[in-house]
């Protein structure tokens, strides 16, 4: 989605020294030449830093660059991955969702409970209704009653997090044994595990329907001044809501995958339940999607993610410490907003 | 009472751009101490930006401002305060939250051992009240205030910090007229014990009851300063408007029997629209005058499904349409450019080709809803072309074009559609002169091929020069219609509800 300015200067070079400096234009030009360049990093420098990353960890582990290894990080990352990637259309649409870590552990109970005490069958359509039903609940708070988003889902966080307690009775559901559950998480098409898989078809038709579809121009639009969406005719609320209750529904999915590769519904929060809306979001601000809306792209979220991913992984493979990860991951994502900012403030 | 130190203001060649366009130029003013001064002017004179680079508000790109005959630069109004000199805005900024006394003594609280000192702060509020004569009751959040009685806030927090220079940017415009006459009174309270006026307003017969000196602006250019006892309210919009502008004229089709396309009656909201009822044919162009604040803007609002409505009926093409939202006054035909692109206009993060066909994504899509990207860029820079917007190109970003550029890129969201009603709110606010005769041109144009257009404009030549009838609105009712091409002084004074006619 990034339009750039003709470059008025393409294909010839630019010789600083006096004659830029007796034609006040041809500096000018120089500028604009030089602000362009500004852009080009804030909108493709997470994909150089992407690379450079991948490359340093290819060089400085041997185990890194192996197909199980590489396969191994998508894997881990496919649940984030999917959550992330839709809660992209949320916050290109200018909104905010910190529940998604409840959904997805509310989703997964609940798809645990269905298999155990209805047929194993039930856990699909139950998770993905659930975490639907969820989103819709967010939606309708953030748009009818007119709640703030944060705060919204702030508190819905905490209500789906703790109806989960209670499910559970705070502990874990064993589901049967059946390789019907089980199919999702533990299971490989190909040699690829089906997480990787459903990630990527996810990514790839979010990212379609956002860049080639009305609804992905309107979820643009409604990001970037709502007032001249309104004005332009359309429901804004009713398009908000739709990215509140994709995001459960995603989330929802991401919950199934959990329950089926442990076999088991767990409530506990200290685990991914717990993080996945903070690290979700850190993937999309680091992936380059604006956080006050309207700018950003899934197939950004999805570098964001992976290039946490790396860094769990390549960290773990070269026995740097724990708290390692953190710092760096935070220091990331402040130098990624940050960039952003300053290019934007030259202007 | 003390008698504080009066305060001659000078403001010598003061200028200041925004983005290009002179708001002030050369503008040379003095202020005697413990007088009322009054600054008027047309919308975009630049007497606002004159009150506000007295107060500290924003600073003047040229020229020197002397207090007490020295040269100062305020870089804040915090600044312009401890220098008494402090500014009473249009919209008032107090802390609604907070009691009447927290929010006069704020940052200047009496304190005891750190901590602020309430009975103190208290007896204080007591003897500044019975000092000034003003009824306000201190323990009343501010919040829950009428207006009238927050400016009375804002009016002891100046004095409470000693402020001996008042700048009152359009003080009454929300005001009624009992609560304008107590304000009155208290401003010549402040006068009479030493303190200085600067009182911006475009309320003439105000100026001339209150203020002492005058000063006329025009185009961001002095016109003069005289004592108000030299002026009269003809001579004071005489010198806002000057001798007519070269505004580019078009020629007008009288008497039209076209079919009405717009027909409005008995519109109504409460405390903004009384009883409007207009109606526009197919080819006409009708202008709506009147000062900011008269309604016009809520006006176009309301008849777009923009803010609801309590009353009336709308109808398009003969038949009554129910018109709730702005998709349902799309679905009527009308389409509605806003006061503010910016606000309520533009994605200015987006392409141009995606502000274009914002409103009709379903034609340059296919029935699943996936965009037809090529199709889209193509129309999208025929039609650019043909508004000539520079440059053309649909992958530009909206907030890359100057003014003119963006506003020609919104009348291009609207012609994508064909609108039967076309209802433009400061079509060319700064925009450039070229852009602007284009867009004018346009609007003529569009009008030739059958569209009934609503144009409101600040810019009487523009209303005068485009229209083929001009209504003129004045504290949400139309007051006065006129047919083609009336004399511009007329059309003012109605606005200022002189003359005959009015119902204020």
């Amino acid at each position: 989605m990034s339009a750039q300015l003709p470059d008025p200067l393409a294909g010839g070079p630019v010789v600083a020294g006096d004659p830029v400096r007796a034609d006040p234009t041809a500096f000018q030009r120089l500028r604009s030449q030089r602000r362009i360049r500004a852009e080009h990093i804030r909108d493709y420098g997470i994909v150089v830093f992407a690379i450079a990353l991948f490359c340093y960890f290819w060089v400085a582990s041997p185990v890194f660059f192996t197909y199980q290894n590489l396969l191994n990080i998508l894997f881990q990352n496919a649940t984030i991955g999917i959550a992330a990637c839709a809660v992209t259309f949320t916050i290109i649409a200018g909104n905010f969702d910190l529940s998604l870590g409840s959904i997805f552990v509310l989703s997964e109970v609940l798809a645990a409970y269905a298999a155990v005490h209805m047929n194993v069958w039930w856990a699909f359509p139950v998770a993905i209704a659930s975490g639907l039903v969820m989103g819709l609940i967010n939606g309708l708070l953030v748009t009818k009653v007119g709640v703030n988003a944060f705060l919204a889902t702030l508190a819905t966080a905490l209500t789906f997090g703790g109806i989960a307690v209670g499910v559970t009775s705070g502990g874990l559901l064993i589901t049967p044994t059946s390789s019907v559950f089980t199919f999702l998480g533990q299971h490989r098409a190909d040699g690829i595990q089906y997480p990787v898989i459903i990630f990527a078809v996810v990514a790839i038709v979010l990212q379609l329907v956002l860049a080639y579809t009305v609804f992905g121009r309107h979820l643009y639009g409604v990001g970037d001044n709502r007032n001249a969406a309104r004005l332009s005719g359309l429901k804004v609320d009713r398009t908000i809501i739709i990215t509140f209750v994709l995001t459960g529904a995603a989330c929802g999915l991401s919950g199934l995958i959990d329950a089926s590769t442990t076999g088991s519904g767990s409530s506990d929060t200290s685990g991914l339940g717990g993080s996945l809306a903070l690290l979700a979001i850190a993937g999309v601000a680091l992936g380059g999607s604006s956080i006050f809306g309207g700018v950003g792209a899934v197939w950004r979220t999805v570098l964001g993610v992976l290039i946490l991913g790396m860094i769990t992984n390549g960290f773990d493979l070269l026995a740097v410490p724990d708290y390692w990860q953190n710092i760096v991951r935070g220091v990331l994502i402040i130098i990624a907003v940050s960039i952003s900012l300053v290019v934007d403030r030259r202007r | 009472m003390s008698s504080p130190a009066v305060a001659p203001i000078r403001l010598v060649a003061i200028g200041k751009r925004y983005s290009g366009t002179k708001a002030l130029d050369n503008v040379s003013v003095e202020v005697a101490g413990a007088t009322v001064h009054a600054l008027v002017g047309a919308n975009g004179a630049g007497k606002s930006t004159l009150g506000k680079i007295v107060g500290g508000v924003i600073r003047p790109d040229e020229g020197q401002l002397f207090v007490d005959d020295r040269p100062v630069r305020y870089t804040s109004p915090r600044e312009a305060r401890t220098h008494g000199i402090a500014t009473i805005s249009q919209e008032l900024s107090p802390m609604p939250n907070m009691s009447v006394i927290e929010n006069v003594f704020f940052g200047i609280e009496p304190r005891r051992y750190g901590m602020v000192h309430r009975h103190r702060m208290r007896a204080q509020y007591d003897e500044l009240i019975a000092q000034w004569g003003f009824e306000l009751d201190g323990n009343a959040k501010v919040g829950a205030l009428r207006t009238a009685d927050q400016q009375k806030v804002e009016i002891l927090r100046a004095v409470a910090c000693d402020a001996r220079v008042i700048v009152m940017d359009e003080p009454t415009s929300s005001l009624t007229s009992v609560e304008t006459k107590t304000l009155h009174r208290m401003i010549r309270i402040l006068v009479d014990n030493g303190r200085t006026i600067v009182y911006v307003s475009h309320f003439l017969d105000e100026v001339l009851e209150l203020a002492d000196t005058v000063t006329v602006l025009r185009s961001g250019r002095l016109v003069r300063t005289a004592p108000v006892a030299e002026e009269t309210e003809e001579s004071l919009v005489a010198g806002m408007f000057g001798a007519a502008a070269a505004a580019e004229h078009f020629e007008k089709p009288q008497g039209s029997t076209a079919p009405v396309i717009l027909d409005v009656s008995g519109l109504n909201r409460k405390g903004v629209l009384r009883n409007i009822s207009l109606q526009i044919r197919a080819g006409e162009i009708v202008g709506l005058a009147g000062l900011v604040g008269s309604g016009r803007s809520e006006l176009a609002r309301a008849i777009t499904g923009a803010d609801p409505i309590d009353s009336g009926t709308i109808a398009v093409d003969g038949a009554k349409r129910h018109i709730r939202t702005p998709a349902d006054a799309m679905a009527a035909g009308m389409a509605f450019l806003p006061e503010s692109r910016k606000d309520d206009g533009l994605f200015l993060e987006l392409s141009l080709a995606a502000n274009t066909t914002f409103a009709d994504l379903g034609s340059v899509a296919s029935r699943l809803g996936v965009l037809r990207l090529p199709v889209e860029r193509g129309r999208t820079r025929t039609l650019l072309e043909s508004l000539s917007v520079e440059p053309p190109a649909p992958s530009a970003r909206a907030k890359s074009l100057s003014g003119g550029n963006q506003q020609k890129v919104l009348f291009a969201r609207w012609l994508f559609r064909n609108p039967h009603v076309l209802i433009l709110d400061e079509p060319t606010r700064g925009v450039d002169v070229a852009a602007r005769a284009a867009i004018h041109r346009l609007i003529n144009k569009l009008a030739a091929e059958g569209t009934a257009v609503l144009l409101i404009s600040s810019e009487i030549e523009e209303v005068l020069g485009l229209a083929h009838r001009v209504l003129v609105m004045r504290r949400g009712s139309i007051t006065r219609e006129f047919s083609a091409d009336p004399p511009m002084e007329a059309v003012m004074e109605a606005a200022f509800g002189l003359g005959g006619g009015t119902t204020s």
